[in-house]
């Protein structure tokens, strides 16, 4: 199957994959408009001991997989959720006040269920004074192996997103800025296949049966999303790249056109997008179920088994396969496996077409918790310090990189707040680069 | 449509604030890359250091607006040997993974409510530069017009500060440059192997331009919140350092004068193209917003698709800029 030997019908193929996709985006863009303008509102108050009432400020009150927002001097917090379905909102009590406390330390969250089209107002019962049971130690088992758990699922993720990344750098020599891109192409078309199938926001296609006209299940809109992700690879290296690299055009300049290309894409979504944070039609809140005390959402379970089953589809490619060998040959030595009969373009045309569609199957994972325009951008940094961690070029250095990047992201909550978690991200890079600059499964060689 | 507005915005733009701002800051980012080929991808990170800087010594240590200033520069040294001393024995991609992740990460981290008390978090820091305004000859809430220019009498004290300081600058970099040590960084930057058989310590010279760049950048960022008047965590995202990128590789790298060249086309074209659009007749809007949604929103994010076309093509197609020359050329060799 040797593809681009035919390169006018790939090039036609191609423009209509693009006319698709902007039409596509444009569809996206109307479901705005019917969105219900849902959340779920509290207040966190309690009787202080001389019998007034006390607004409990800076306190942070989440819901599962969307944002976690921070009470006002009035104690009031709202967070809006994408539409009805059972949330699961927690309250953390180390942001509490040390003078308040959960009348009861177990009640920390609460699982809501939103039928109705206006707000859920819930209610956590504070108390005056300290906690009356020893709450949780910071260090207790259950939350370590809950973090450690989380951090696993995000690595796997992560994993996924940072394969194509490793293998175009390491046959091309190219790192690819816009590799976060194809994660947010596949979030994004992802909502599209799920919402209007391949054709609905055409009008007169809208009533056909899905997956044509009609939103299709998301099983078959990850597929769609699959093959679009490896058509637009493919397309970014057959009509932008391999030009580029035919030309002349140097690995620095080719560089700056993947920020380029990058921007252009991020910003091309926002515009037919809009900056709001949207959910898949199903599965998008689901209540989280206790096992050996470990909180995981029946979502996060099967994600979880279907990641390591296509990584374990990825690493057996690569090991045994014809064109898995040929593409870790060329990482290896681009000159010494083109000196010996592999394709060298063909192959690099593979890895760009296989990367980008796992990284659009990356963008569907992580759109289970969210939907939005630069929901890529938001891990890039997570992708980078994971290669960087592997081994540049190295395709199973990527997989280990990312699994441990994710693991650490998540167990350093233990010991600094969520929100700066993002730092270990850049510790990670720096301390590698310090220390072991070409990584764990690089060749150690001069890099400088 | 009032095409005399648009042209007073358009010309008030060609010399008006984001112009300085954003060729300071493609003056620091040229010595970077444009005279020794380093890949910074996280220039903005320099911005913020120079901002936060002065933010920073004002709101929580309560010091002096002029010690600030100081702290300004003390921030941009710290942050670059932070970035430079791991990464710039490496390979050149390594430093723009390290500076995009770096300039991200600042952002999200002064951001965040742990850091509220000192950075004022996403709220930011607003009213620390009284000080640099009861200095100004003009009245503050006064429009002065002149020509085709008009500015408010704040703006163009801003002004008249900001392009005596772009100026002293890009002649301080053109000297540099003819200099020795300047010479040392073009020979690093087209061929970093023949420049240590010479018996240049490459990374130290690196590591200075880093510095030197980095303080520049930080000039930029403490003219631009002094302007705005505020610091906000969230103007320091990674689409400015490719602004900034941008700017530089229109006006051609390594050239003195041309992150002033650079800034004020950008600035012009896309003042004028959004003036224009903003300007359409109403029927006209409402078709464009109807089949292509050009919103008033979309307008004003339209910059960044250009921003991101024009570095692609610029990159792909004419990498030496509009004035620059192909031999000065750090994106052609390697």
């Amino acid at each position: 199957m040797n593809l681009a030997d035919r390169p006018q019908t790939i090039n036609k193929i191609f423009v209509f994959a693009l006319i698709g996709l902007f039409l596509g985006l444009f569809g996206v863009s109307r479901v705005s408009a019917d969105d219900a303008d849902l959340g779920i509102s509290g207040q966190l108050k309690y009787k202080s001991s001389t019998g007034e009432t006390v607004f409990v400020s800076g306190a942070t009150v989440s819901v599962d997989g969307l944002e976690s927002v921070t009470t006002d001097e009035k104690g009031s917090f709202r967070i809006p959720v994408p539409g009805p379905g059972e949330y699961r909102i927690s309250l953390d009590t180390a942001s509490l006040p040390d003078t308040v406390s959960l009348k009861d330390a177990t009640k920390n969250f609460l699982n809501v269920n939103l039928s109705t089209d206006k707000d859920q107002v819930v209610i956590f019962s504070l108390q005056d004074g300290s906690a009356a049971v020893a709450s949780e130690s910071r260090f207790a088992l259950r939350r370590v192996v809950q973090l450690s758990v989380e951090g696993i699922k995000f690595g796997l993720y992560l994993a996924l997103a940072s394969v194509g990344l490793s293998l175009i750098f390491g046959t091309t020599g190219l790192v690819n800025f816009a590799h976060a891109e194809l994660v947010t192409f596949g979030n994004l078309m992802g909502f599209f296949f799920n919402y209007y199938g391949l054709a609905g926001a055409i009008g007169f296609l809208a009533p056909l049966p899905a997956p044509l006209g009609s939103g299709s299940n998301l099983i078959v809109a990850a597929a769609l999303t699959m093959i679009a992700g490896g058509i637009l690879g493919y397309g970014l290296n057959r009509f932008i790249f391999r030009p580029a690299r035919r030309s002349g055009v140097s690995l620095l300049a080719q560089m700056v056109m993947t920020i380029g290309g990058s921007i252009l894409l991020r910003y091309i979504f926002l515009y037919f997008f809009t900056g709001g944070t949207r959910a898949y039609r199903s599965y998008s809140a689901q209540r989280a179920n206790e096992f050996l005390g470990i909180y995981l959402t029946p979502k996060d379970i099967a994600s979880m088994i279907v990641c390591v089953v296509i990584l374990l589809v990825i690493g057996f490619g690569l090991k045994r396969t014809r064109s898995g060998r040929a593409m870790r040959a060329v990482s290896d030595n681009r000159d010494l496996s083109e000196s010996s009969g592999i394709d060298v373009e063909k192959v690099i045309s593979q890895v760009w077409t296989t990367g980008a569609a796992l990284a659009s199957l990356a963008g569907i994972f992580f759109g289970l918790d969210a939907v939005t325009w630069e929901s890529g951008f938001r891990v890039l940094l997570f992708v980078f310090a994971s290669v960087t961690l592997g081994g540049l070029g190295t395709a199973f250095g990527a997989l280990f990189g990312a699994l441990i990047v994710g693991l650490v992201i998540n167990l350093s909550t233990l010991f600094i707040d969520v929100e700066l978690k993002n730092m270990m991200a850049l510790l990670v890079l720096v301390v590698v680069l310090m220390f072991k600059p070409q990584g764990l499964f690089g060749r150690k060689e001069r890099i400088g | 449509m009032d095409w005399g507005f648009i042209f007073e915005r358009t010309f008030s733009t060609m010399i008006g604030p984001e112009v300085v701002i954003y060729a300071l800051a493609a003056l620091g980012l040229n010595i970077h890359f444009g005279y020794t080929g380093l890949l910074n991808f996280g220039h903005v990170a320099f911005m913020a250091a120079g901002a936060y800087g002065l933010g920073v010594s004002v709101y929580y240590f309560h010091w002096n607006f002029w010690i600030g200033l100081g702290m300004a520069m003390v921030y941009s040294i710290v942050l670059a040997l932070i970035l430079g001393i791991p990464t710039l024995r490496l390979r050149a991609d390594y430093l723009g993974l390290v500076t995009i992740a770096a300039s991200e990460t600042i952002r999200i981290t002064v951001r965040s409510r742990v850091m509220k008390p000192i950075t004022g978090g996403a709220e930011g820091i607003s009213e620390f530069s009284k000080p640099f305004y009861d200095l100004s000859p003009f009245d503050l809430g006064k429009f002065y017009k002149f020509g085709p220019f008009r500015y408010l009498g704040r703006d163009l004290w801003v002004l008249v500060v900001g392009w005596t300081l772009l100026i002293l600058l890009t002649l301080m970099v053109q000297q540099v440059m003819r200099a020795p040590w300047g010479r040392a960084l073009r020979a690093i930057r087209e061929d970093e192997d023949a420049a240590r058989s010479l018996g240049k310590n490459a990374y130290a010279f690196k590591i200075q331009s880093l510095l030197f760049g980095g303080a520049i950048g930080a000039v930029a960022g403490v003219v631009q919140v002094v302007q705005k008047g505020s610091i906000q965590a969230d103007g320091f995202n990674p689409v400015i350092t490719f602004t900034i990128w941008m700017i530089l590789i229109i006006g051609g790298p390594a050239r003195p004068w041309s992150p002033i060249a650079g800034s004020m086309i950008y600035w012009s074209l896309i003042i004028f193209v959004e003036n224009v659009l903003r300007q359409l007749s109403p029927q006209t809007r409402e078709t464009l917003e109807s089949t292509i949604k050009l919103s008033d929103i979309n307008i004003g994010q339209m910059r960044y698709i250009f921003v991101g076309l024009g570095l692609l093509l610029l990159a792909r197609y004419r990498p030496q800029g509009i004035f620059g020359s192909r031999e000065e050329m750090a994106l052609d060799d390697r």
